[in-house]
């Protein structure tokens, strides 16, 4: 490998990725059609590092996708048993850590969660399910937040903030404590700042925050992972921006 | 009380259970209490699961509650989903259903009633009917149907095949979809799709009528047993039109007695509390219903295929009208009681399915595209009615201004036949066991009286908080030890 190749290009699992300097390595992957398994990040928003989905071997060292950036001639191990074996251990995790109950939950089919442990191969929960106590809070009109099925990435609370501007989402707690809270005087979502055409109400990758009054609105088989895999959705996940949702729309709820 | 419900003095009996209950659909099982001449002195249809699904919908979104509901059966889940949306249409505000979303939703549900149908006829009760009652029961199942009636069994594997691709073009999957949403349904029908179902209802007809031909000469080789087996005569409900013919999806409720005389009749389904009361009875997980005027020994009632049909004045098909009226004809003019009869009618109720959705496919509004009914006021409090394969199911919603459920009510099919099929297994038991050595075959008979009005007993057993629960703990000695008690 040259040493003018190595400039503008590094590789993933020996397949050579040109990138752009200030990329990271997951916008590069992404940008190139390579896919790397990861929940907390969106394009829209800047990198976190906190669900580890996206860890990636660098030169033989772990490291988050998302957050390490692109170098000239690094090498990255990414599709690989190990990592994917370890991946799937995180989101069963993720799994029992909290209430997910797919049959019944209105973002199934168009859940990264859900989409991630079919692609992934998770078969079983493994773990003990905690099956937490976790509030649901209705008292938005047009908002329903069901923290049963948080998973703490947290783009809800960077949208709100970098995004719509009104820090409406936070984390609190430590630990197996850690819960989103609502910036609000009475800590209900129907006393916050939040309206339904706010970005953090349409961040959610699971379904911790719906728009109420909408169930199943796309039938199965138009869902976004019904077609194919997350794993062959990279355009799509490199692209997605976050939906606006017209006001009329709303109306007619 | 029921004769045979509670022996005098128990403590001098044997007991004999059969557990679990099999080819039917959930856990039950049945005890009976004998004397040493086995004189028959007690005879008790027991659930013994619990579900609690009345419980954990409450705090839910409304429109989570159809898809969710659904999961309590596996076997028909369509009647869940479109009674709970039908309550549900009403909660979010909707008006009358777009032409082309109630036939949607019809279809549906009608494919439901093939498939579930199917299923029960030919791989639960067809062992028995075919093989005999008290024939090898390692050999009385389905495989033991497949080698002897090969063809048979094909066509009960098919009818159900097509009856859950009907609910896969509408819902999406053939177990567990969507499709009805409140207001409507979230997808339209395709030509593909239609002229997919199109191409093989004929033969579905064909087959189903080819059954009854065949249970037909089956009650003709010994009618005096068909037409007594585990006979009860109760009352019989189910969902009519204004004109009284059967309606599966929608209707007013009826209520005849055993003779079909009238009991109620055009009884808006929201008022089901005026007319319909439940019992609770320390012995059974499962809840007793009866015709609130009748009172509880007197008003128990019949749902499902053989009380509907007879409740009708009519059915609104002609090939499935000519069939009803030539299974009623053994009644000389009476309904008819005999147990094993609900087969007969299962299988004319198919046939108005597979009919009523060949009418549908050939209807041009089937392939509309305007799917969802316009929005007015937001109620709090709805009720949805459907008759599910089972017979009769209710469900009964209330949900605060934050969209959360806060009650529900379900009275489903089984439920409704408690005291039904409890009735018949005290005949079969009187008929067939009373003062005789207890065999498999003889037990077996128990069980075809069960297995006749195809209980959904998981479905039956949702109502966690509700029921009194007991927990015993007995000692080596047969003394009780401690016991706990949820009221």
């Amino acid at each position: 490998m040259s040493e003018t190749s190595n400039a503008n290009s590094f590789s993933i699992d020996g397949q050579r990725i040109p990138f752009t300097p200030g990329q990271t390595i997951l916008q590069a992957a992404l940008a190139a059609g390579v896919y790397i398994p990861h929940l907390c990040h969106h394009p829209d928003l800047k990198p976190h590092g906190s669900c580890k989905l996206c860890t990636v071997i660098v030169n033989g060292r772990n490291g988050s996708a998302c957050t390490q950036m692109a170098m000239p001639g690094i090498e990255v191990e990414n599709n690989s048993p190990t990592l994917n074996d370890r991946r799937r251990v995180l989101l069963q995790m993720l799994f029992v850590e909290g209430n997910h109950f797919c049959p019944g939950c209105e973002k199934s089919g168009n859940c990264q969660l859900q989409a991630l442990a079919y692609d992934l191969e998770m078969l079983a929960p493994h773990f003990r399910h905690a099956y937490p106590v976790r509030p649901i809070d209705t008292t938005h009109p047009d908002v329903w937040l069901d923290l049963n099925r948080c998973i703490m990435c947290e783009l809800c609370v960077r949208a709100s903030r970098d995004i719509d501007g009104k820090n409406v989402f936070a984390l609190a707690g430590r630990g197996v404590d850690s819960h989103i809270v609502v910036n609000s005087p009475s800590g209900r979502l129907g006393d916050s700042a939040l309206s339904i055409d706010d970005a953090a109400v349409h961040v959610c990758p699971v379904g911790a925050i719906m728009v109420k009054r909408v169930g199943y609105a796309v039938p199965i088989g138009e869902r976004q992972f019904d077609e194919q895999p997350i794993s062959r959705q990279v355009d799509y996940l490199a692209a997605r921006h976050i939906p606006i949702v017209p006001v009329a729309a709303t109306e007619e709820r | 009380m029921s004769q045979l419900e509670t022996a005098a003095h128990p403590e001098t009996l044997r007991r004999v259970a059969i557990d679990p209950v099999t080819r039917v659909e959930g856990h039950g099982k049945v005890t009976l209490l004998l004397d040493q001449d086995n004189k028959i002195h007690q005879v008790r249809l027991h659930i013994v699961e619990f579900r609690g699904f009345e419980v954990f919908i409450e705090g839910r979104p409304y429109w989570e509650v159809p898809v969710t509901v659904q999961r309590l059966c596996g076997i028909c889940p369509v009647s869940h989903q479109l009674a709970a949306v039908k309550a549900m249409d009403q909660i979010a505000g909707y008006g009358p259903l777009t032409p082309t979303a109630e036939k949607l939703r019809r279809l549906m549900h009608y494919g439901q009633m093939v498939q579930s149908h199917a299923v029960h006829f030919y791989h639960l009760a067809s062992p028995d009917l075919l093989l005999g009652f008290d024939s090898d029961f390692t050999r009385r199942n389905i495989v033991g149907v497949a080698l002897d009636f090969p063809e048979i069994a094909k066509q009960g594997v098919l009818l159900r095949k097509y009856g859950q691709e009907v609910i896969r073009h509408v819902a999406g999957k053939r177990v567990h979809g969507t499709g009805a949403i409140p207001g409507g349904v979230n997808k339209a029908l395709t030509v593909v799709e239609r002229d997919e179902m199109a191409r093989d209802i004929e033969q579905m007809i064909g087959w189903t009528q080819g059954a009854i031909d065949m249970v037909r000469r089956l009650h003709e080789t010994n009618p005096g047993f068909y037409n007594v087996f585990g006979e009860s005569a109760g009352n019989m409900m189910g969902l009519m039109r204004p004109d009284g013919a059967l309606d599966f999806y929608h209707g007013a409720l009826r209520a005849v007695d055993p003779l079909g005389q009238t009991i109620f009749d055009q009884v808006d389904y929201a008022d089901y509390q005026q007319v319909l009361q439940e019992e609770i009875k320390p012995w059974s997980y499962m809840k007793f219903p009866h015709i609130k005027s009748l009172g509880a020994d007197k008003g128990w009632y019949k749902v499902g295929p053989l009380a509907r049909v007879q409740a009708a004045t009519y059915l609104a098909t002609p090939l499935a009208e000519i069939e009803r009226q030539k299974m009623m004809a053994l009644g000389n003019g009476k309904p008819v009681h005999g147990t094993l009869f609900y087969h007969w009618a299962r299988l004319v109720e198919i046939l108005h399915a597979a009919e009523m959705i060949r009418d549908l496919l050939n209807d041009p509004d089937i392939l509309g595209t305007d799917l969802m009914a316009d929005r007015g006021e937001r109620r709090y409090e709805a009720v949805g009615v459907i008759e599910a394969p089972r017979g009769t199911l209710f469900h009964h919603y209330r949900v605060n201004e934050d969209d959360q459920v806060t009650y529900c009510n379900l009275i489903v099919s089984t439920t409704n036949n408690n005291q039904a099929m409890n009735e018949a297994i005290r005949t079969v038991a009187r008929q067939y066991l009373d003062g005789r050595e207890v065999t498999e075959g003889l037990l077996n008979h128990i069980e075809c009286a069960i297995r006749a009005y195809d209980p959904c007993l998981s479905c039956a057993t949702h109502a966690l908080g509700k029921m009194p629960l007991t927990v015993e703990v007995v000692d080596a000695d047969g003394q009780l030890a401690s016991s706990l008690s949820k009221a």
